[in-house]
This record gives structure tokens, sequence and C-alpha cells, in this order.
């Protein structure tokens, strides 16, 4: 008891050790403190970018630069490493633009010295950080599958037995309850989306490479999600379901002259799918802003003085643990949410008279 | 890159990457686990159900058993008491012989009793006859044929004599 009370003490004193030195040596480090951009931190970290920014050690930038593939119309198809247009270089009239419509992206200046933007399949971080989810995402689950090849009729135990209660869950208490009956055909790619958003819920949350990109804080990957649970709900939708729509079961003067419901059940359609996609989107994208704007807070009241920011220390490390308990939850109820929603308007659109 | 506007790119690795994964997890990932998972509730519903049955056998054996025992039970009472009945009856069937073959003999005895007696009778009378005749042949001191007359007289007299003898 005694011994655990001193390791706790000591642990403290070492916190409080490093509180004091580090901001120490900031003020030592630069004589005039450099101005802390927040918003450009944040939004660098959960917007997409061409390299991977892992660290800065010594001055020196430490990142992975990633392949870019661009289509212009002059030259055709480019393929080169994003280090090649680092800090503003240009290679074969492609730069990437510091202002203007197209800020952040590669451009091409053409021949007549416009700057037009090439079709851009370059794989950045996000698309990198997304193939690399999609691999592990693909070992664990075939993992799974092969144990359960190799071991018929047994009970799995460990990580695999983890996996089965949690495709179980989904699988029983989700997907079975959400659809009903004609549940079968939609099984398997609900609950591919359920582990996809959770695996990169879970990854993003990772902070050291190859972790911490804002995969699904990311639009384009949760329209790409949506976009298909409205596919796997209207594509298979019965005749009632269009019914209800076009000709809802309300007083007549509601859809006669004017189609007011027929208007917003119409519209409902698409509101659906919108929703599910800026659900995901705003939920993993706040909570990452969050983390890094109370990581923020430790540099931003570095020039406050040595109290000031040793205490503000202590509050953002304890915030952000906080935070990423929270995020962890978030994670993993947002990958719910998203697969319970997505079962139900399924099994809506498969209701029979 | 603006928050909220699709990059075209992203899209294209978000649409090839999220097929290809779904593919594959669709093909050969999910359904082989669900399918296995349900194999194993089958077969352990199926185990259960057959520990059941032989469970319920088990006691369907077991009442058997006991139903035979008592039926075996109730059959040996049945024949023990039949055992004990037709002792009895054959020892009373012996006994009714014995008493009857008794008194058959008895019968017979006294029977064969009488016949001795009237014939030792007859003996002692023709005896007596003789006797008498000889003593009376010797009384008379003379020789008297043994005529039936005389015979006739000796008889009746004899009768008279055994008459108030007996």
């Amino acid at each position: 008891m005694n011994r655990i009370q001193n390791k706790y003490l000591l642990g403290v004193i070492f916190l409080l050790f490093i509180c004091i030195s580090m901001p120490a040596k900031a003020s030592v480090a630069g004589d005039e403190p450099e101005k802390i951009n927040v918003q450009e931190i944040v939004f660098s970290h959960i917007q997409d970018a061409y390299t991977w920014h892992i660290a800065e050690w010594d001055g020196r930038e430490i990142s992975l630069p990633l392949p870019i593939l661009v289509r212009s119309e002059a030259r055709g198809w480019d393929l080169f490493l994003s280090s090649q247009l680092h800090h503003g270089k240009i290679y074969h009239n492609y730069y990437i633009a510091e202002e203007g419509d197209y800020a952040g992206k590669v451009v091409e200046r053409n021949s007549s010295g416009e700057e037009v933007k090439p079709l851009d399949l370059s794989l950045t971080k996000n698309a990198a950080g997304l193939l690399f989810s999609c691999c592990i995402l693909l070992f664990i689950v075939l993992r799974t599958a092969r144990w359960y090849k190799k071991h018929p009729g047994k009970a799995p135990g460990g990580f695999t037995g983890l996996m089965e209660m949690v495709i179980l869950f989904i699988h029983e208490k989700v997907i079975k309850e959400g659809i009903g009956k004609e549940y079968r055909p939609f099984s398997s790619y609900l609950l591919t989306v359920f582990f996809f958003i959770l695996i990169n819920n879970l990854i993003g949350l990772i902070p050291i490479f190859p972790g911490g990109a804002n995969i699904t804080g990311n639009i384009t990957i949760t329209a790409v999600l949506a976009l298909c649970t409205f596919l796997a709900v209207n594509l298979f939708a019965t005749k009632e379901y269009w019914k209800e729509i076009f000709w809802p079961n309300t007083p007549i003067f509601l859809k006669l002259p004017l189609p007011i419901m027929p208007f917003v059940e119409f519209f409902g359609v698409f509101t659906k799918p919108f929703a599910l996609m800026i659900r995901l989107f705003a939920n993993i994208m706040a909570g990452h802003t969050i983390i890094l704007a109370l990581t923020c807070l430790i540099f931003i009241t570095a020039s406050m003085g040595l109290i000031i920011n040793s205490t503000m220390i202590v509050v953002s490390v304890l915030f952000t643990i906080f935070m990423n308990c929270l995020e962890l939850l978030v994670a993993c109820l947002q990958a719910y949410i998203f697969t319970l929603l997505s079962a139900n308007y399924i099994g809506m659109a498969k209701i029979r008279e | 890159m603006s928050l909220l506007t699709p990059d075209i790119g992203l899209l294209f690795w978000m649409i090839l990457s999220f097929g290809i994964v779904f593919a594959i997890l669709s093909k050969y990932g999910f359904p082989v686990i669900i399918k296995a998972i349900e194999q194993r509730k089958e077969y352990i519903d199926q185990s259960l159900e057959a520990a059941r049955q032989a469970n319920d056998q088990l006691a369907g054996i077991q009442a058997e058993g006991e139903k035979m025992l008592t039926q075996a039970r109730e059959r040996q009472n049945i024949i023990l008491k039949e055992a004990l009945a037709e002792k009895e009856r054959i020892i009373s069937e012996a006994r009714q012989k014995a008493s009857a073959e008794t008194l058959l003999q008895q019968e017979e005895a006294t029977r064969r009793i009488r016949e001795e007696k009237d014939k030792a009778i007859r003996e002692v009378r023709s005896e007596i006859a003789d006797l008498s005749v000889a003593i009376a042949e010797k009384v008379m001191n003379e020789k008297i044929s043994r005529t039936d007359e005389q015979e006739k007289i000796i008889n009746g007299l004899l009768d008279k004599v055994s008459f108030s003898k007996s």
C-alpha cells in the first residue's frame, strides 16, 4: 500500500518536473515566441494531405511521401512522389496551390499560364490510411473466418471470441431485428460497414503513424458509405415502400392538388442517408478537432508564463485523456449507429402489406 | 481542401478499396463466420435435443424396468399362491385318498375277518358236528349211520347251542 502511494507520488513529481522543464526549454529555444496558428494545425490534421507528416525532429520534417497520380489534358497521366512538390517546388508544371479555389491541391500551370486542376487520383494521406485500415480489416476478418474453417464446431476464445461476440451481436440484435425476415442478402454488407467504420474510427484515434488519419471524419468516405446504404435501401425496396412515398396514407388534400406529403416523403428518401453521412463525419471530425485543440492549449499558453502553462498542461492532459476515452466510446457508438440506422432503413424499405 | 466538398481522388480510392473489401468479406469473410456459428448453434441444439431424448428414454427404461419388476413380483406372488394352493390340494387329496384307502382296507379287513370268522365258524361247526357225532357214537356206543335225518337234527341242535352261546 505504502509502496503504491510512493509510486503515485513519484509519478506526480515526474509529471510536474516535465511540466516545469518543458516551457523553460521552449522559452530558451526561441527568443521571440512564435505565434501559434491553432486553426492551421487542426485543419492540417483533419484535412487530407499529399504527404503523411509524421513528426518534426530538430527542425527537420519526418514525413512519408505519397505517390501523386494526376492526369492533365495536355500531358496525360503522370505519377510521381509528393516529395517533388515539397515547399512550393514545381515538378512538370505541377505544384500545390497556396491560395485560390484549389488551395492545398495539386494544380497545373498550362501553356497559356492559367492555373488548372488536373484529374487528381493521388494516393493522399487519407487514401493511404484507408488502404492500411482495409488491409487490417481484411486480415482480422479473414483470420477469424479461417479459424472457423480450421476448428469446425468449436467455440473460439481470445480475439476470435471477441470478434464472434461482436459479429453475433450485430448480426442478431442489429441486422436481424432491424431488417426482419429478409435480412440475409444485407447481412454481409452491414457487417462490412460496421467493421469498416469501427476500424477506421479506432485507427484514427491512434496518434502515431500509421494511425491518426482522419478517415471516417472525411466527408468523401462517409458519403460513399451513405451512398451504399442509399442504394441498398432503394434498389431492393418493395412496391409498398414506393407506394408509401408517392401515395402515402394521409388525407387526400395533402396529396392531390399539391403533392405536399409525397414531396416530403420523397425528400426523406435522400435526407436519411444524408443524415447518416453528416452524423458520422461530424462526430469523428469534432472528436479529432477537440483533442487537437486541447493539445494545442499547451503550446498556446507556452508564452503566458510558467504557472499558467504548467496548470494548462495538467488540465490539457487530463482533458485529452478524457476526450480520448470519450472518442473510444464514440468510435464504437457511431459504427453501431450507422449500422443500426442502415438496417432500419433497409427494414423500412422491405415492408409488405 | 475544403471540409465539406468530396474529393475525386479520395472518392476513387474509397470506392475501390471499400468495394474490394466488401467483395472479399462478403465472399470469404462474414458468411463463412456466420455459417460456422449457425452450424455450431444447430449442432449444440441437436446435441441438447439428443441428450434430452436420451434422458427421456432412460427415464422410460427405468420406468419400464420398475414395471417389469413389479410385474415379476406379482407373478411370483401368484405362483407362490398357486403353489401353496396346489400343496394344500395335494395334501388334502392325499389325505382323502389315504382315508379312503384306509376305509377300504378296513372294510376289506372286516369283510375278510367276517369271512374268516364264518369259515372258522363253519369249520368249527363241522368239527363240532363230527365231534358230536363221535361223541354220540361213543355215548350210544353204537354205530349210528350218519344219515341226513340225523345230521339235520344235530345241526338244529347246534344252531340252538351256538345261538345260546353267542
